[in-house]
């Protein structure tokens, strides 16, 4: 078990989610309450990383951020050093990678919540942005609670876009996804097996958390 | 039988047969350039079709041990096959060492570095931020890299900015995209179309790390024995070898009639 592989990962899938949580907010909150007709193309946009094959996301990071565009030349003289290769890379990577694993459950939670409230508050006098924080965000809490797990588990899974940018430099870019197939492809499979069990585990844990705070309350106790 | 049965009862046919005839090449990244035109002129010879998979000699093998469908292997390094052939996986008659491979250093047009002047020292220059090489764990031309790097001395000055593609393609592609600054990769990669005008190379002298004696051997589980045999016989051929040449590899220094081990 490699350990160093394992913590990097937990930081990179803690950090991912995290920051989704920031970016995910006001994105699922525009399409939730957007009337705009073309809409629908942001919603495809943002569910695009759900069906694009992780390897066009790397080739993208490769090319469109590496040093030879001018995306990469501005990211290059802002950091002194190219996208590919580093920690802040595979952030990058996965932000674009699980951004619709949080807006989605966001985005529903929040179009779940009934109108009427909102413009309850809003005769009370409380302005858009006081309703959302005080009314929709704490309405919404199992949509955000199934965000971040969801970004969480789906950025440690993550295999081909680090496969592709990471450049497997153990503390910095080797994920535990990595870690595995490098063992499998060593035939060090004793060692592949034990790692396998524990994002095995992780994943379980963290997809029961998703759907037991998503269950309908009557299921576990029928008399409420 | 009508019409249509007809057409279907002869398209089966035709999918059997073509299935039957078509082999299955497994070969070293290194010679993602030149197999295909090796292919290209065999089929054109004999209507034999091959179907090409390509990846880190390491990988392939851990593939092939695993059950994986090829009838034939081509290693960027000769312990590979022989590690098979000692498991039941490789048929030894047909081992065959078709080339040398050469390491080089690599780095872009617009590199600022003077490789003939440097040599391998040029990797200690700070505009150096990045170099690739091939993963050592599953690619000769990443454990070549690791003992050059160690020959020269200069391995742990290095170490901390090298970035590892899974096999030597990836390593030439990390450096070719302009994300790494300069990379150790085949010699083949540098001369082959797609990298040729793009950058400058130095070759790392033989004496630097053990040599890639690339072989080839038919595997024992192919089904497709007579074919694989007749697909390896052709690397021997003038035509095959001055293919290879062009591409940078050497020919083995002492080939034996048939099969044999070389060196």
């Amino acid at each position: 078990m490699n350990w160093e592989a394992f913590w990097l990962t937990v930081r990179l899938a803690a950090l991912v989610s995290t920051l989704l949580i920031a970016i995910g907010i006001p994105i699922a909150y525009w399409l939730t309450y957007s009337r705009w007709r073309w809409k629908f193309l942001i919603e495809a946009a943002v569910a695009l990383p759900i069906v694009l094959p992780p390897t066009v996301l790397g080739f993208y990071v490769l090319v469109a951020l590496g040093s030879r565009s001018p995306l990469g030349r501005w990211w290059e003289s802002l950091t002194g050093h190219t996208l590919a290769f580093t920690f802040e890379g595979l952030v990058v990577g996965s932000l674009l990678y699980s951004l619709p694993f949080a807006v989605q459950p966001f985005a529903t939670s929040f179009g779940a919540v009934d109108r009427k409230l909102l413009q309850a508050s809003a005769s009370l006098g409380h302005s858009p942005v006081q309703t959302f924080r005080r009314v929709v965000i704490p309405l919404s809490k199992t949509g955000l609670v199934t965000g971040f797990a969801l970004s969480f588990a789906h950025t440690l899974g993550e295999f081909g876009v680090v496969l592709m940018v990471g450049g497997n430099i153990p503390g910095v870019t080797r994920t535990i996804s990595i870690d595995i197939y490098d063992q499998v492809q060593t035939a060090n499979y004793s060692s592949a097996n034990q790692t396998a069990l524990v994002l095995l585990v992780i994943s379980f844990v963290v997809l029961s958390i998703v759907y037991g705070v998503n269950r309908r309350p009557w299921v576990v106790s029928p008399w409420r | 039988m009508t019409l249509l049965s007809k057409l279907t009862a002869f398209l089966i046919l035709c999918a059997a047969n073509a299935a039957a005839q078509e082999i299955t090449v497994a070969a070293a990244a290194d010679m993602s350039a030149a197999l295909p035109q090796l292919v290209d002129a065999y089929t054109k010879k004999t209507g034999q079709t091959v179907k090409l998979s390509f990846g880190a000699s390491g990988n392939l093998t851990n593939q092939i041990r695993n059950g994986a469908p090829f009838d034939v292997f081509f290693s960027a390094d000769e312990d590979y096959p022989q590690q098979l052939i000692a498991e039941g996986f490789g048929s030894k008659d047909t081992l065959y060492g078709y080339a040398v491979g050469r390491l080089v250093l690599w780095v872009p047009n617009d590199s600022p570095l003077d490789l003939s002047k440097l040599g391998i020292k040029a990797l200690l220059d700070p505009s150096v931020k990045k170099m690739s090489v091939a993963n050592p764990a599953t690619a000769p031309y990443g454990r070549a890299a690791a003992a050059a790097l160690r020959h020269f001395g200069i391995y742990d000055q290095i170490s901390s900015r090298l970035v590892v593609g899974e096999n030597v393609s990836q390593a030439a592609q990390f450096i070719e995209s302009g994300n790494a600054q300069a990379g150790l990769i085949a010699l083949s990669h540098a001369l082959a179309p797609a990298m040729k005008d793009k950058g400058r190379y130095w070759t790392v002298p033989l004496d630097a790390y053990p040599t890639l004696n690339q072989a080839a051997v038919v595997l024992a589980k192919s089904k497709q024995q007579d074919a694989a045999r007749k697909f390896l016989n052709f690397l021997r051929t003038p035509e095959a070898t001055a293919l290879l040449t062009s591409y940078g590899f050497s020919l083995p220094l002492e080939k034996p009639a048939n099969g044999g081990r070389m060196k």
